[in-house]
């Protein structure tokens, strides 16, 4: 059915007969959707209503009725706290080397693989590559913690080329360049498909063209190659950014010890040390809203931007 | 005739020389990648005297020994650990398998009215969430503390999983369908028969995904489990590898002659292996089917 042909048939029937008419035809695929409706009311939706504990001194005890109404104090607190600044420095900045270092990798990396002319060693090299995403975070964070420690591989290697023997995650100014490195250690090779996949379909006619114009490679990729993989990249860029306040936090929270704190510290972590270690749940709720709030901000500029000056957006 | 003449002659130097620093940086890449991996299996057969000692990483096993294996594997944390592992996954995956396709036909269709308010309703939890803390509760509301469950009814659809599937079963053909239903399918027939094998490599995929996706679950278990036997492998590294707790692996007369320090760093390269063979076993097969299904599903969106 067309939009024109769905109008038509309501103006025809009326809205209510319509309704009925679709449930009458379609009722065997809303009784399959049922339980797909259940999963997003249930776990999605009804977490949503939670955000009211945010405006509460929420006890557990009396629930979200019986505890006290509190408005905006929670939030008050937060802002004025000694960890607002550091928490939101951490979480921007670990955010944003990633976004700058680590996450454009990949698409360096697809670049050059689709310069190796050798299928077989392309193939395995990308066999190679792709291994560490397949690895779980706990294993990842496993194998960091054993390298970086007081006598791992790493710090046996520091220490030959002149460091000092101390354990690498306790020292905060190597933080954020760990932290990059793993994300680009674990998101290079697996990142780089989608890339590929655009590359691909780039039309190769175009190569020709430049190629008889008198490109070099370095000219037509710039030219052909990038403009043609520009929409993949703008999506991906944005969704990125959408998700800019929720920097991975099981690996944050597994590589986080008392010596890295003050610089490991983001607000997803902190959300969760101070709502389920501590329990405080209204304070705890009233941050993580912050969290989503400043998220979806960034996500519409990314969005609106990305509209003005590439004509590529989400929406 | 250019074209020709440049082909005659051969590459350009700086060609030549771009080749060659492209190759050595690949060769490179493979190694970063690959060191890690191969250093912990050697380790985890080698004698702990030279683990201890060993600067950088090791390349072959100094002293072969299994002491670490047979010391991580007759723990019966890593058993249960292994055992809630794997039961998570297998019927985590089913359940997600299953859930996804039923949501994944139902908003492929054209026609049916609703699907635009559950499209909506759907991409926006992409992006907004009711936080940690709210989540938490509803979760302990349904009853769900310390439960195996827990790892998998909250987390058992990812909305992006759905959507790539139903951007792959859009491409199918409504002839095909309509065929089917004439011939008297019912809707639930023509998915499982029909269009799922039609599917098949995004199928794979998502199978691949939200394997992983559970394998390596353990955040769950840090909310909801509080009973050792209920943890599953990852969450038991996690106490090993990362908050440094050897005491549940307890002790055994071997390990008393000398001190547990000294099996520390064996002791945690010989699990690492263990968590991660089956993914590392599993992934030459798999390669082709994530490769081509990342591909139909990216360029079908």
């Amino acid at each position: 059915m067309t939009e024109t042909g769905v109008r038509s048939v309501k103006r025809k029937m009326g809205y209510g007969a319509f309704l009925r008419k679709d449930f009458e035809k379609h009722w065997r695929l809303y009784l399959m959707f049922l339980p797909v409706l259940a999963f997003y009311i249930i776990f999605q939706y009804a977490p949503m209503y939670g955000v009211a504990i945010a405006f509460t001194r929420y006890n557990i005890r009396k629930g979200l009725l019986g505890s006290t109404f509190v408005g905006f104090k929670n939030f008050v607190d937060f802002f004025n706290s000694y960890y607002f600044t550091r928490l939101l420095g951490n979480t921007l900045r670990l955010n944003l080397a990633d976004l700058v270092f680590a996450w454009p990798t990949s698409i360096y990396f697809a670049l050059l693989l689709n310069e190796i002319g050798n299928k077989f060693f392309k193939r395995t090299v990308q066999t190679f590559t792709y291994l560490p995403h397949f690895i779980s975070t706990v294993v990842v964070c496993g194998i960091v913690t054993s390298f970086c420690s007081t006598y791992g591989s790493i710090t046996n290697l520091v220490v030959a080329i002149g460091g000092d023997r101390l354990n690498l995650l306790s020292r905060k100014e190597l933080f954020t360049g760990i932290y990059v490195f793993i994300n680009a250690w674990q998101g290079m090779g697996y990142g780089s498909i989608i890339y590929l996949a655009a590359i691909a379909g780039i039309n190769q006619e175009l190569y020709e063209a430049a190629l008889i114009d008198g490109a070099g490679r370095l000219k037509q990729t710039w030219h052909i190659t990038l403009p043609g993989i520009l929409p993949t990249i703008m999506t991906l860029l944005i969704l990125r950014i959408g998700n800019i306040m929720s920097v991975s936090f099981e690996k944050i929270l597994l590589l986080q010890n008392d010596m890295n704190i003050e610089v490991s510290d983001v607000i997803s972590t902190f959300v969760y040390r101070k709502g389920l270690e501590e329990a405080v749940y209204g304070y705890s709720t009233a941050v993580g809203l912050f969290n989503s709030a400043v998220s979806l901000l960034f996500l519409f500029s990314a969005n609106f931007a990305s509209r003005k000056l590439t004509e590529n957006s989400l929406w | 005739m250019e074209l020709q003449r440049k082909r005659k002659l051969g590459v350009s130097t700086s060609r030549k020389i771009f080749v060659l620093v492209n190759t050595v940086l690949m060769v490179a890449l493979v190694l970063i990648c690959f060191l890690p991996f191969w250093h912990m299996c050697v380790a985890s057969v080698s004698d702990p005297f030279y683990v201890r000692q060993h600067k950088g990483m090791m390349l072959w096993p100094s002293g072969f020994n299994v002491m670490g294996y047979k010391l991580v594997l007759q723990k019966p944390v890593i058993i249960t650990g292994f055992g809630n592992s794997v039961f998570i996954t297998l019927v985590g995956t089913t359940i997600s398998m299953f859930i996804s396709c039923l949501g994944a036909y139902v908003l492929s269709k054209r026609n049916v009215y609703w699907n635009k308010l559950f499209m909506k309703m759907i991409t926006v939890t992409m992006f907004i969430s009711g936080g940690l803390v709210p989540f938490y509760l509803v979760v302990q509301a349904l009853g769900l503390f310390d439960s195996i469950w827990a790892f998998i009814l909250p987390y058992c659809l990812s909305t992006w999983n759905m959507l790539i599937m139903r951007s792959s079963f859009r491409a199918i053909p409504l002839s095909l369908e309509e065929s089917a239903s004439i011939d008297g399918a019912t809707d639930f027939t023509i998915l499982f028969r029909l269009i799922v094998p039609l599917s098949l490599p995004v199928m794979a995929v998502m199978v691949l995904f939200y394997a992983l996706s559970y394998w390596g679950s353990w955040f769950p278990g840090v909310l909801f489990i509080r009973s050792t036997a209920k943890q599953p492998l990852q969450l038991i590294m996690r106490g090993i590898l990362i908050l440094g707790d050897t005491t549940s692996m307890g002790t055994s007369s071997e390990l008393s002659e000398l001190s547990e320090e000294y099996y520390v760093e064996l002791v945690k390269y010989t699990t690492i292996v263990i968590a991660t063979a089956p993914i590392i076993i599993v992934y030459p097969f798999l390669q082709k089917y994530f490769v081509s299904g990342i591909m139909v599903g990216s360029l079908k969106e």
